[in-house]
């Protein structure tokens, strides 16, 4: 029979034991990473996120949007019915971190782009219950206060460039102003639309004076699933 | 192990390290435990061997059982196409007014609809379509953009001011910031439109020939309203982007406000776009 004698009676044998048990754990948790990227599903369409949409991933995340509402639509007809096209790997793969998340006490928002009007996410956000009356969403009326990233935006984009988003140096040049022209739309947005392709432009928050948290939140939101061409997802591509 | 002290008390085996006469129990793990334990990693082998579980070079193993999450959707999807059978390709193939007048057809269009509407178009017409300050009221007799079955579906295919080409997409002037009228022609003309919805128009009052001049074009002789252009009959107490008092007339022609809703074209399947429309049209009574 087996006995931890050995490991408590011989120093070098724990030092052996643990160094082969942690390598053992490590490797099986390391080692498929190394081809992570064979679960990215090859699709036409997706793009890093905008300087704006980055900034409105980043108050989502600030605000915890993601303990109740997931962006994680599965392969199920209920789902599929119901949302519309299942989410791909892909879809996520500019994500640091992913927002699956795993719990929904409010709808998933994985193809809520285009879903609704800006008006209708304004009025939501300001005051759920004026538009959904038996929401029990908080209210988010304090993100209509200015968008503060103009200082860090650029830095943020150089550091998903880090970690794989292939951000250009034009893009992250031009990062501060495109943040602003997304919000202006028009002409203004001519340049956010030829670097960040289907990328909506315009006023988001029905107030065309101030660039507010609310624009870069609206911004996120309409986007979200509007990236993928369907039309080039081919089962065979995708099926696993 | 041949000389093992037994607790006294307890009757299991002690390890043998003592502290301060204090010796340390060596009591076995619970069979129950240990079996499931064992059992588990056995159940464990099963699976890697009968599902997708570990990642090689090019891809992953696909497992014995060939299981995949999305095969199974599509198969999912075939069968529920297949179920629906005739009735799908009934809804695929006529038009939504041949649609209505099969009675058989209008029912599983109305339920359809009624599930579609609630997930879809709820949140902003709210469930029972009664809608809300800017969002059309589609239980009433309003129809800003028409409320024939065919007017309804094209409404809900391309969207209104939404990014689709086919959108409806006509806007108001802006006879206020764009300097078209001034301050006081605004508040005339609103005078008369507070008269005008109320059922009390005054032919004589200063603001009817601004309102001939400017907004007779789209809003028609009389205020009547014209769904070509999506400009609402001003004739009737129903409003949806304004509250309709004078005030906010005032600040509608100065700088209007425009409703949007999006082209459900790209999001939803034609078949259930006529379930809408059929069920939207029931709503208030329906437009012949």
């Amino acid at each position: 029979m087996f006995s931890h004698k050995i490991f408590e009676t011989n120093t070098l044998a724990l030092i052996v034991g643990i160094v082969l048990s942690i390598a053992a754990g490590g490797l099986v948790e390391i080692i498929p990473l190394f081809t992570i990227e064979n679960t990215i599903e090859k699709v036409e369409g997706m793009r890093p996120y905008s300087p704006l949409e980055l900034a409105g991933r980043g108050i989502y995340v600030r605000e915890g949007c993601y303990n109740c509402h997931s962006q994680m639509i599965r392969p199920f007809r209920d789902e599929v019915e119901r949302y519309g096209h299942y989410s791909l790997a892909a879809e996520s793969q500019y994500d640091h971190p992913f927002q699956w998340s795993s719990k929904r006490t409010g709808p998933d928002l994985a193809r809520v782009g285009g879903k609704y009007s800006n008006e209708w996410h304004f009025k939501h956000m300001v005051n759920p219950r004026s538009v959904v009356s038996q929401s029990i969403m908080p209210t988010y009326a304090h993100m209509q206060r200015p968008l503060n990233v103009s200082a860090t935006i650029a830095g943020e984009m150089k550091t998903l460039r880090l970690v794989g988003t292939p951000y250009t140096d034009e893009q992250i040049a031009n990062a501060v102003a495109d943040l602003e022209a997304q919000a202006t739309g028009g002409d203004a947005a001519k340049a956010v639309e030829a670097r960040y392709p289907k990328a909506k432009t315009g006023d988001f928050d029905g107030n065309p004076d101030k660039l507010t948290e609310m624009d870069a939140m609206i911004a996120y939101l309409q986007m979200l699933g509007t990236l993928v061409d369907f039309k080039s997802v081919k089962p065979e591509l995708v099926n696993r | 192990m041949a000389n093992v002290e037994k607790d006294l008390i307890s009757g299991q085996n002690t390890t043998g390290h003592e502290w301060d006469g204090i010796k340390e129990l060596d009591t076995p793990l619970p069979k129950w435990w240990a079996y499931i334990f064992w059992a588990c990693i056995v159940w464990s082998i099963g699976y890697f061997v009968a599902y997708p579980s570990i990642p090689t070079l090019t891809g992953y193993t696909k497992g014995v059982l060939k299981y995949s999450s999305r095969e199974e959707l599509s198969k999912d999807l075939a069968l529920q196409a297949q179920q629906r059978g005739k009735w799908l390709a009934d809804f695929q193939g006529k038009e939504v007014g041949d649609i209505a007048k099969d009675q058989n057809l209008l029912g599983y269009a109305l339920r359809g609809g009624k599930a579609a509407f609630n997930e879809n178009c709820a949140p902003c017409h709210g469930t029972g379509g009664e809608g809300s300050l800017g969002f059309a009221n589609l239980t009433d007799d309003e129809w800003i953009w028409g409320g024939k079955l065919e007017q309804i579906q094209q409404t809900i295919t391309h969207g209104i001011r939404s990014d689709d080409a086919k959108g409806r997409s006509q806007e108001m002037t802006r006879f206020g910031i764009d300097g078209v009228l001034k301050a006081d022609e605004i508040e005339k003309v609103a005078d008369y439109v507070v008269g005008l919805s109320s059922g009390k128009a005054d032919a004589a009052a200063p603001g009817a020939q601004i309102f001939a001049d400017n907004c007779v074009a789209c809003h028609g002789e009389g205020g009547v309203g014209n769904q070509d252009m999506g400009a609402p009959a001003l004739t009737n107490a129903l409003y949806t982007q304004i509250k309709g008092d004078k005030a906010s007339i005032v600040a509608q022609v100065t700088n209007p406000k425009h409703g949007v809703m999006p082209a459900w074209e790209a999001r939803l399947p034609a078949e259930t776009i006529k379930m809408l429309a059929i069920y939207v049209h029931s709503l208030g009574g329906g437009v012949k």
